[in-house]
């Protein structure tokens, strides 16, 4: 297989093989023909495969047939790059942010990366510049409401930063039109639509990515459960579906991933709920994964200590009759979160999918094999998070609208913030409407404290 | 000039902009030619036959004229028309305001698109039509629901439908989003992989331009209207007077993308925006009408009824000293709105012309004449408005770095919102903060 040649030359001298290639290829291509998956030419245009295995990895495995090697180069990588998501969960929260920061300007380099190449559009002058400059200004804008939002002390104690957040939607916006009016002094004549097509591209990626890794650490200050459950159900469904469909695959599931069998994605549903019926048991008994994370002022790091809330409190469910008759029990101690856990696993297992289809009809459309080949046997990093993206903003969406509603401190903040004339009105407002509710007795208002 | 052909076929026509030989530049394959750009605009083949739109009547009327008079008259009028119809549009009111920035922002979306089909011969590709038009909706949809949530209050108090539409509304709009996507996914077809993904992405950045933009000035007119006017009339008056002092008085060119700017309609377009904002914004800053900021009343309708701001009360403002030998006064009464004025017409004039560049560079990129014809003599709707986008962006974020803290109203619906214990707490923390403070008297102890 062609992974298996020795590691190849740097970025530079990949670009000259596409060269070479693209003088050997044919003047005019039909766009949309896609090989199937088993003709792996390295296409011109393309960064051509590079193997990355390790070269003690190679020797240790080097006995073995090229297909089993594969399997096995695919299983090891696995295996450490789940260990390396516990270990990053076991460093805490900031390491966790970090890492989420990496994974999501890799991302958006693999994927710029494609367009250069499919583009012919490297050399495009500013461009490089101009599409790193934008990621950065994306990055400040979405970092910036997150750190005012969560740091709220910290940022009213220093000076330069309580500016920076006062007027940080100004400053984010002024160095979104540098960028803007730079692009616009630097159209050239010959390249006016590879500009433009560049810049679309770049527009459309960091709004796939920078959106999707924002509201991942959002869903991460919830409460690291939050944002453990979901991965783990998203890499569940895809080892699951891999294996159900290697044992009972038959029928295809859809004509632009040839391997997808429906076995495997029926089999990797109810697998994938179970697992993470048991994972939520697991971890909602701990307070490190299930309180929010916050900033401690004083001692200046994060704190996940709380008194956990009521959906990560044991509970007695009475079964319906059905399932009494069947497991012989009448009523079943779980947490409320394991019966939500139930619909982010469904989400991941049914919709996660098509965020996989999506970046395979891409990667067809763009005749590429893998996004690039960080990672030796299984491609980019975009390779393995292109499920995760869609389960990040579902998982964001479900919080807020089932779980939590708005940040209550936030409210108190803005209501702060007003005129005092305006907070009385609304405090009298919403004394009518707290005992109009029976919440607050006309006479108990006097006495509370 | 070419726009006075007769009218043409229709959007079949556009077949013959044959892009194929321009697609040779995003192909795989072809070495190093990048773009086909070379070619000067003036011998390319491939601008859309211009279809005449002005109406019988007008025709007539200027039948006698040469033909360059002819197009300045149809100009000249269209112009004094759209401006009229804006006041028009002013007058009636926030919603038919509402409405038409809805309908611009359609036809806006609409133009983008079929340049999009024409560049990619994509207009019989399955679905995909369809699918545009979902997102529009379904983008819109979570938009106009936010608009509605926080501003019309009232009327979702009282509706449960509406109320449960509101609290649940980003969950709603993302599964509709998520419907789109699967179609999408699900539409992909062997032959068109590629055309399909450069039509999302060429519908996402149009809804990402088009759409927020629109959103960013609905939210702008319900601070006031004066915030919607203002802006947009600065805009228009630095497109009629950097034309004018070009016309007049015009030598270097300003930049290679539009040949026709020059150094001195854009530098005496910045004067006379400034002097026009100041004197504009004197005129409407003295009605409550413009000035206060549009809320929906308990009785069905939008009131525009309030207490003026300090913005928009007169100061007296002394002169440094340099203006005071000029003008033998020494102060001068002026509202502060009209200081904040002449930053938003710098914007306009200086930065605003940055979006007419971009949209120029795009259509000479797509080897394009108008977005349009939908304005004789002046091109589509995109044209007009290509400007104003970066400066309905750019007020927002003025109006809310600058002007106001947070929205009152808005703040108690948030409240209102929230679970029953959170309301008490904040009750009990903004009843002690008030009592500090002195707004209200210490608490008597009951029975």
């Amino acid at each position: 297989m062609t992974e298996l040649r020795h590691r190849g030359p740097g970025e530079d001298d990949v670009l000259k093989q596409q060269q070479q290639q693209q003088q050997q290829e044919s003047e005019v291509r039909t766009d949309g023909e896609a090989p199937s998956d088993s003709e792996i030419k390295p296409d011109p245009g393309v960064p051509s495969t590079v193997d990355d295995t390790p070269e003690v990895l190679n020797k240790a495995l080097s006995g073995m047939s090229s297909r089993w090697k594969n399997w096995w180069v695919r299983g090891i990588l696995t295996l450490a790059m789940i260990s390396f998501f516990f270990i990053i969960i076991y460093l805490g929260p900031m390491v966790l942010m970090m890492i989420v920061l990496c994974v999501q300007i890799k991302c958006f380099h693999e994927i710029i990366m494609i367009g250069y190449s499919v583009y012919h559009s490297y050399h495009l002058p500013w461009f490089r510049t101009l599409s790193w400059y934008f990621l950065l200004c994306v990055n400040y804008f979405f970092y910036g409401e997150t750190v005012t939002d969560y740091f709220s002390a910290l940022v009213q104690r220093e000076e330069p930063l309580r500016i920076l957040s006062k007027y940080h939607r100004f400053i984010s916006f002024t160095l979104y039109l540098t960028g803007f009016c730079m692009f616009v002094l630097s159209l050239v004549k010959k390249h006016y639509r590879l500009q433009f097509y560049m810049f679309g591209w770049t527009h459309v990626t960091l709004l796939i990515v920078v959106t999707q890794s924002h509201l991942i650490i959002h869903n991460l200050f919830e409460g690291m459960i939050w944002f453990i459950v979901p991965i783990s159900c998203v890499i569940c469904n895809d080892i699951m579906a891999y294996m159900f469909g290697f044992f009972f695959g038959r029928t295809p599931l859809i004509k632009l991933s040839p391997k997808k069998t429906w076995e495997g994605f029926i089999g990797g549903f109810f697998a994938t709920v179970v697992f993470g019926l048991l994972l939520s048991y697991v971890m909602a008994g701990w307070r490190y994964f299930v309180c929010p994370v916050e900033f401690n002022n004083d001692s200046n790091r994060f704190e996940v200590d709380c008194e956990p809330s009521d959906l990560f409190q044991l509970q007695d469910y009475t079964l319906p009759s059905v399932l009494q008759s069947l497991i012989g029990w009448e009523t079943v101690r779980i947490y409320p979160f394991q019966i939500h856990s139930v619909a982010l696993s469904a989400f991941a297992s049914l919709i996660g999918p098509f965020g996989g289809f999506f970046a395979s009809g891409f990667k067809r459309a763009f005749k590429i094999k893998d996004f690039a080949n960080t990672i030796p046997g299984h491609g980019g990093i975009m390779d393995r998070f292109d499920c995760q993206y869609l389960m990040a903003t579902f998982v964001n969406v479900y919080i807020g609208s089932f779980i939590r509603g708005p940040n209550p401190s936030r409210v108190m903040q803005q209501l702060l913030a007003l005129r005092l004339d305006q907070q009385l009105h609304i405090f009298n407002t919403l004394r009518a409407h707290l005992i109009d509710k029976g919440l607050l007795s006309a006479n108990q208002e006097a006495t509370a404290a | 000039m070419t726009e006075l052909r007769k009218r043409g076929g229709g959007d079949r026509d556009a077949e013959n902009i044959s892009d194929k030989d321009t697609d040779g530049d995003d192909r795989i394959g072809v070495g190093g030619e990048g773009d086909r750009d070379s070619k000067p605009d003036t011998d390319t083949p491939e601008v859309q036959p211009s279809v005449d739109n002005t109406p019988k009547c007008l025709n007539k009327a200027l039948a006698g004229m040469s033909s360059r008079w002819k197009n300045w008259w149809i100009r000249g009028i269209l112009t004094l028309t759209m401006i009229s119809g804006f006041f028009l549009i002013i007058y009636m009111g926030p919603l038919p305001l509402m409405l038409m920035v809805l309908a611009i922002q359609i036809k806006c979306f609409q133009e983008i698109i079929t340049i999009g089909y024409r560049v990619y011969h994509s207009y019989e590709l399955p679905w995909f039509r369809t699918l545009s038009w979902y997102f529009l909706l379904c983008v819109n949809y979570f938009f106009y629901g936010e608009t509605v949530a926080e501003n019309f209050g009232n009327l979702v108090q009282r509706d449960e439908p509406l109320q449960f539409l509101v609290r649940y509304h980003r969950f709603i709009s993302f599964a509709l989003y998520l419907l789109g996507f699967c179609m999408f996914v699900l539409s992909l077809v062997k032959k068109h992989y590629r055309l399909q993904f450069y039509m999302f992405a060429w519908t996402h950045v149009t809804l990402l331009i088009v759409v927020s933009q629109s959103h960013l000035v609905i939210q702008n007119l319900f601070e006031g209207l004066i915030w919607f006017i203002v802006p947009i009339s600065t805009v228009i008056c630095n497109d009629i007077t950097a034309y004018i002092c070009g016309f007049f008085f015009g030598r270097t060119p300003l930049i290679k993308l539009s040949p026709k700017k020059t150094w001195e309609g854009f530098i005496g377009g910045f004067f006379s925006t400034v002097m026009f904002g100041f004197i504009f914004a004197y005129l409407l800053a003295q009605y409550n009408y413009f000035v206060c900021p549009v809320e929906y009343s308990e009785s069905n309708s939008f009131l525009i009824d309030c207490e003026p701001s300090d913005l928009f009360v007169l100061q007296d403002y002394t002169l440094p000293s340099v203006l005071q030998t000029v003008f033998r006064w020494k102060t001068v009464k002026l509202y502060p709105f009209q200081i904040h004025s002449i930053a938003l017409s710098t914007f306009a004039s200086l930065i605003g012309p940055f979006g007419g560049f971009f949209a120029s560079g795009f259509k000479r990129a797509f080897k394009i004449k108008d977005f349009a014809d939908t304005i004789p003599g002046h091109g589509g709707i995109m044209d007009r408005f290509d400007c104003q986008y970066l400066v309905a962006t750019f007020v927002h974020v003025y109006l809310t770095s600058f002007i106001r803290g947070p929205n009152p109203s808005k703040v108690l619906q948030q409240v209102l919102v929230l679970q029953p214990e959170q309301q008490l707490s904040i009750f009990n923390a903004l009843k002690s903060h008030l009592t500090e403070t002195g707004m209200i008297p210490p608490a008597i102890r009951g029975p």
